[in-house]
């Protein structure tokens, strides 16, 4: 049983505790999970046992196949000191399960993921302790800006309405579940973050329902540009529209690196700003290298220059490191958004700013 | 009269000519499906200043959902258009849907009215939100379109209320347009639409807070079509009025915007009449002008810039110097001798002033190191011309110059590379130092003789592979025992850092040692070490190595480590009873004696190019960065010339030898058959197995565990390829001619291309030799990212760091007699562009590495070997757990 009586409830209280401490999502699901070394059998378990397609590596299949296994991720990073549980997921569209030919089961998989974390979530919860599930809404593996084939660059391997279609069946399941929020994330291409929040906007209104929406974009590399080019600034420009809850960024890059990207959001955001960055960036051998301390260390100046409102960590981020994430989180105060002049804010890779 | 940048501070130019209502030229090309010309006027645009582009595709003749389409799909791939945002412009909501569909920025949407109703429009409007853009919203209704200036202040003012109060759309995303219409047509109550429209706007930006105003800005001229001149007057006089009145935004061409001050005065007024409806005969003043300029070209051809060379000589070098151009060189040089009263002070003065100003540039990251290698290669030039003239002099006059200070710099004896070392070289030489450069493969004695001989002040040194490094410690401890004194050691390269040069070189010499991490740390360490405050520096020096000393001794990789036979007890165990390994299509060995450059462009990854330039980022998303992407760009258009040319002109020859033998696991060795009867055995490849403690369900590898044990069959490949040979004398070639940017450009690229030769020979192996993976069907993307299966590591690298493997794999492919390959004494391969390797086909074969192993492995490594434990010791140095003198010391009892 759920301590708050309704979604709204247990977001006020949020909103609340937001506003005298920065906030805390969990960490990695994905390298957590592979930490298991699971086998083919593991993700078929019983039902998928005659399955046409291998399984292996279908993460989001566990919330179905393993309940447990990923019920006690969302235990261990709730004992560490999460607020926000995000749903294992984060390829649970019609898009990415095509891999494994699994897109009739797609909305099963975000309702049982949702309900996961919502169970988890529940064991923790007291009235002065919300905890909230975040459902994931990943990039799906293709995207809408850039052409996989070198010699039509005009070509694109999937349609802005095919996404749409693709984000509403999750987004429904997401919602049927229970979350408290949802999360575009890891966002390399902009224009697929666009089709789904068009997507969530539509589903949101015909159910007459008012969630609120987290965006967390991704930078690719040390030039400070999403995979499609676009710079932090024409990312917020080109998703603000939307009136997001929080802006953010995560994965990719590890907190040394990310520091200028995530000042760069908290100087332009007029909403809370979030960010969860990798352990580092990834080593030669595809590993994290950065310690618990070493993110504490980093990110205990953000908590306490005011930069975000939410932290949390991605890829390579274990429950030890979202415990040292909160501690650094409890070094400092949540950001307090500045005014922004009012003035039409344009962007394409770059932002534009017409002068008022 | 035009001007290309923006004469209005704060009014948003929307480029136009991406217009196929506007543009016949445009339109044409569209319809003929040449969206590579169409793309081009779309960049013109926005290199004329554009701050938007507007796309229209309503032409009767086109499909203007697909042609949206594929239009803004081309140009969200071309960095250098999709940084502005677009304005997706048509009657068609179709056509506006299906642009917004392909922007991932925030656009704006034009236009969008009330002419069917309020309920349309609203729909739109909220659609338009979702979609995240801004809209236009033109002064349309039920009614038609207003002309006076009630009508368009009625409609917007209508329209701003419905959007706040129905949707709460933003104010600042309303843009109006309150209609510009043609005047000066003959038809007296057109007269009055310049007028309109300015008193409108006025209006619209008092009354309706933060909305927008904007126009299509050349529909006011539209009955003087076909006289440029007067078109461009009438449009900067009606935008210098409209502006004043408030009016924010237009679409124009971007490249034809006139300033109203420069606008013949005769001309001004008359339009001025016009646009403002001042007199009753306006229309036909301005017609009787009009004829005067009929036929003249308005816009100003695009030459080259070459103002530049009216400037005084000195100037004139520095320009040249500056951005790199070597045309005027000799021309200016000479000119600077016969005014100068010696050749030298050429070079001291406008040459070297020039060079500080890059200097400079550099210093404070204005400018990156392609362009300042490009300056380099223009002063070289300069340089060069003088120098005749100063033998001459010194000859006539018997005096001698001094340069700033003399740098000795080599590569190590042993190692081949020399990229880094030669951009060290270049950019020492820019700030006036004399750099005696001995290449490659230098041995000690050589190094000390000639420093003594060229009275140098400073020795640096460059390796790139880790038995280099011992050759350093070597070069300092001979020179602390022939009494170097204080001349300074400089240390860089790849495999070079602060804590090694701490820790392991300085302790061998008295004298200053000191690291150098990049090209651009070089001059002020330079400057400094041949400065008043040299011994403040050194001092310094000196307490960062104590403290980078003691942080390693502190931080010193403690953990414990498996033992040997722990290790061994939880390796991979594949399951060889279940699994068949796949048979290669051939045994012994295939060469390759002139593999065709151009199947290899293709596969080269460009990333590591950049960055041996110390230009920092992924490729293509480089050439767009805000800091680097102006030197990346002309950068990757020089290798793309050169390229083309090695491969047309066939300038160096890529060779390669593979072989496969049958082959099992023999404990962490790998034996080599002699055939498939697997009696005889040919060679025996030596792995090193990881020592980490590792979690569970994790194991600790050694290369050997991907290979079948004895009694099932399995093979192994090998191989080695080169793109070097040719490489030594073309870079000889370029030096002589003062043109290190083309000979490190050369050199970098053929460094590439022997990767890609390895990436080819690699994908055909998977496909054809072993052909485990004949389907594969991976992108050049995929490729590189070893999304394959299969892998191909190096001795040398993290899976089996010891190089002396690699004598073994060059014994066994014949590389030497095959293919021209041979390796030196520190087993670096000649020629420098070169790669080897082992392949492995079990799909559960995957790269890592050994990390740090104990001295258990070791001993037993050296016996397996059959090399002196103090030799293999020295080879695996930068592996080892632990201080092989500390364990002499204690087993010694000292």
């Amino acid at each position: 049983m759920s301590i708050f009586q309704s979604r709204q409830e247990r977001f006020d209280k949020i909103e609340n505790i937001a506003r005298e401490r920065i906030l805390i999502l969990d960490g990695a699901m994905g390298t957590m999970i592979q930490s298991y070394k699971l086998e083919e059998d593991d993700f078929r378990g019983d039902r998928f046992g005659e399955h046409s397609h291998p399984l292996k590596g279908n993460n989001d299949l566990l919330v179905i196949t393993k309940p447990d296994l990923i019920a006690g991720i969302h235990e261990a990073f709730l004992t560490a000191g999460a607020d926000l549980i995000s749903t294992n997921s984060f390829n649970a569209t019609t898009i990415s399960q095509a891999d494994y030919a699994l897109e009739p089961l797609v909305y099963e998989l975000n309702l049982a993921a949702a309900k996961v974390a919502r169970s988890a979530c529940d064991k923790f919860e007291t009235a002065e302790r919300p905890c909230a599930v975040v459902g994931s809404i990943g990039p799906t593996n293709k995207t809408l800006s850039l052409s996989p084939d070198v010699n039509d660059p005009s070509y694109r391997a999937a349609s802005f309405d095919e996404m749409v279609i693709a984000y509403r069946e999750q987004t429904i399941g997401l919602l049927d579940g229970g979350v408290d929020f949802l999360m575009v994330e890891t966002i390399f291409d902009t224009l697929v973050a666009k089709a789904a929040l068009y997507a969530i906007s539509e589903v949101l209104e015909e159910r007459g329902e008012a969630v609120p929406v987290m965006v967390s974009g991704t930078i690719t590399d040390r030039s400070g540009r999403t995979l499609s080019g676009q710079t932090v600034e024409a990312f917020w420009n080109a998703v603000r529209h939307v009136s997001p809850w929080s802006i953010g960024l995560n994965c990719a890059l590890g907190p040394i690196e990310m520091r200028p990207f995530v000042a760069e959001l908290a100087r332009v955001a007029t909403c809370k700003v979030s960010v969860y960055p990798n352990a580092g960036l990834p080593n030669a051998f595809g590993g994290y290298d950065e310690s618990p301390d070493d993110m504490c260390q980093t990110m205990t100046p953000w908590a306490q220059e005011g930069l975000v409102n939410v932290m949390g960590g991605c890829c390579g981020t274990t429950p030890d490191h979202i415990r040292h994430i909160a501690h650094a989180a409890s070094q400092g105060k949540p950001r307090v958004a500045p005014a922004i002049p009012t003035a039409l804010r344009l962007s394409g890779l770059e932002p534009f700013t017409a002068a008022a | 009269m035009t001007s290309s940048v923006n004469p209005f501070a704060n009014f948003v130019i929307v480029g136009e000519r991406t217009n196929v209502t506007g543009s016949a030229k445009f339109r044409k090309l569209i319809e003929n499906d040449d969206y590579t010309a169409a793309l081009a006027i779309a960049l013109q645009q926005v290199e004329s200043g554009a701050n938007v582009l507007d796309i229209n595709m309503d032409a009767a003749l086109i499909d203007g959902v697909k042609a949206m389409t594929t239009f803004l799909n081309l140009i969200s791939v071309e960095p250098d258009i999709a940084k502005v945002p677009l304005m997706i412009d048509s009657s068609k909501w179709d056509i506006i849907e299906a642009g917004l569909k392909c922007t991932q920025g925030k656009p704006i949407v034009n236009s969008i009215s009330m002419k069917e109703g309020e309920a349309l429009f609203l729909e739109q409007a909220k659609k338009v939100r979702r979609y995240g853009a801004a809209a236009v919203v033109m002064a349309f209704d039920e009614l038609g379109q207003a002309d006076t200036v009630d009508r368009k202040v009625q409609i917007c003012t209508r329209a701003y209320n419905l959007l706040r109060d129905k949707l709460d759309f933003p104010p600042e995303e309303i843009i109006f347009d309150p209609n510009i219409f043609a005047v000066a047509t003959g038809i007296e109550e057109h007269n009055d639409y310049g007028v309109a429209f300015i008193e409108a706007t006025r209006i619209i930006r008092e009354t309706l807070p933060h909305a927008h105003v904007s126009g299509g800005v050349s529909n006011v001229s539209f009955s003087f079509r076909g006289n440029e001149p007067v078109r461009e007057a009438m449009h900067a006089v009606f935008l210098y009025h409209a502006i004043k009145a408030g009016m924010d935004m237009g679409i124009v061409n971007a490249g034809q915007l006139a300033v109203y001050d420069s606008i013949d005065p005769e001309l001004r007024e008359r339009c001025e009449d016009v646009i403002l409806n001042r007199r009753a005969d306006s229309t036909e003043r301005l017609l009787d002008t009009a004829e005067i300029y009929r036929g003249k070209e308005g816009q100003k051809a695009a030459v080259k810039d070459l103002s530049w060379r009216q400037a005084p000589v000195r100037e004139r070098l520095s320009h040249s110097l500056v951005h790199g151009i070597t045309e005027f060189i000799v021309e200016d040089t000479e000119a600077a001798r016969l005014e100068a009263d010696r050749p030298l002070h050429v070079i001291e003065g406008p040459l070297m002033d020039g060079m500080n100003v890059v200097g400079d540039l550099f210093g404070t990251g204005k400018m990156f190191l392609p362009q300042v290698v490009k300056s380099a290669r223009v002063m070289k030039q300069a340089v060069a011309h003088l120098l005749p003239y100063m033998e001459e002099e010194k000859q006539r006059l018997g005096t001698q110059d001094q340069a700033a200070g003399k740098v000795l710099m080599a590569t190590v004896k042993g190692d081949v590379h020399d990229i880094g070392k030669n951009i060290v070289g270049v950019v020492l030489q820019c700030n006036g130092f004399d750099v005696v450069d001995l290449g490659v493969m230098v041995s000690c004695e050589k190094i000390l003789e000639a420093a003594r001989e060229h009275k140098c002040d400073i020795i640096g040194l460059s390796g790139l592979i880790t038995p280099s490094l011992d050759e350093m410690c070597w070069v300092a401890s001979e020179m602390e025992r022939q009494g170097f004194g204080d001349m300074p050691l400089l240390i860089g390269g790849a495999t070079t850092s602060r804590t090694h040069t701490a820790v392991k070189i300085a302790p061998n010499y008295k004298g200053p040692v000191l690291y150098v991490p990049d090209a651009s740390r070089a001059v002020p360490v330079v400057q400094k070490l041949l400065g008043d405050d040299r011994q403040d520096f050194i001092q310094e020096t000196r307490e960062d190595q104590e403290r980078a000393r003691l942080a390693h001794f502190a931080g010193q990789d403690k953990r414990p480590r498996a033992t040997l036979e722990a290790a061994r007890a939880n390796g991979l165990k594949l399951d060889f009873k279940s699994y068949q390994p796949p048979k290669p299509s051939f045994l012994g060995t295939r060469v390759f004696e002139d593999y065709p450059l151009d199947d290899l462009v293709g596969l080269i990854d460009w990333t590591p190019f950049f960055a041996t330039w110390e230009l920092h980022g992924r490729f293509p998303a480089i050439l767009e960065d805000e800091i680097v992407g102006e030197a990346a760009k002309p950068l990757y258009a020089d290798a793309c010339a050169m390229l083309d040319k090695m491969v047309a002109e066939k300038w160096v020859t890529a060779k390669a030898v593979i072989g496969f033998w049958p082959a099992n696991r023999v404990g962490d060795d790998i034996a080599l058959w002699h055939d498939d009867c697997r009696q005889h055995r040919e060679a025996t490849f030596h792995t090193l197995r990881q020592q980490m403690i590792k979690g569970e369900g994790s194991a600790n590898l050694a290369l050997a565990d991907f290979v079948a044990p004895e009694g099932h069959d399995d093979w192994l490949g090998g191989f080695a390829v080169t793109a070097g040979h040719g490489e030594r004398e073309r870079t000889m070639a370029f030096k002589e001619a003062n043109d290190d940017y083309s000979a490190i450009l050369f050199q970098a690229l053929c460094d590439r291309l022997a990767e890609a030769l390895a990436e080819r020979m690699h994908e055909l192996v998977r496909r054809e030799y072993w052909g485990y993976a004949p389907n594969e069907q991976l992108s050049v993307d995929d490729i590189l990212a070893e999304k394959y299966r299969g892998i191909r590591p190096a001795p040398g690298y993290p899976a089996q760091p010891d190089h002396t493997e690699k004598q073994q794999l060059f014994r066994i492919l014949d590389a030497e007699a095959k293919i021209g390959m041979q390796l030196t004494e520190s087993m670096a391969m000649l020629p420098g562009s070169s790669v080897s390797g082992l392949y492995f086909s079990h799909p559960a074969a995957e790269y890592f590495g050994v990390g740090r192993i104990d001295r258990d492995q070791v001993c037993e490594y050296a016996i397996r070997k059959g090399m002196e434990l103090s030799d293999i010791e020295r080879w695996l140095a930068p592996i080892l757990a632990y201080d092989p003198m500390m364990v002499a010391k204690v087993m010694a009892g000292v």
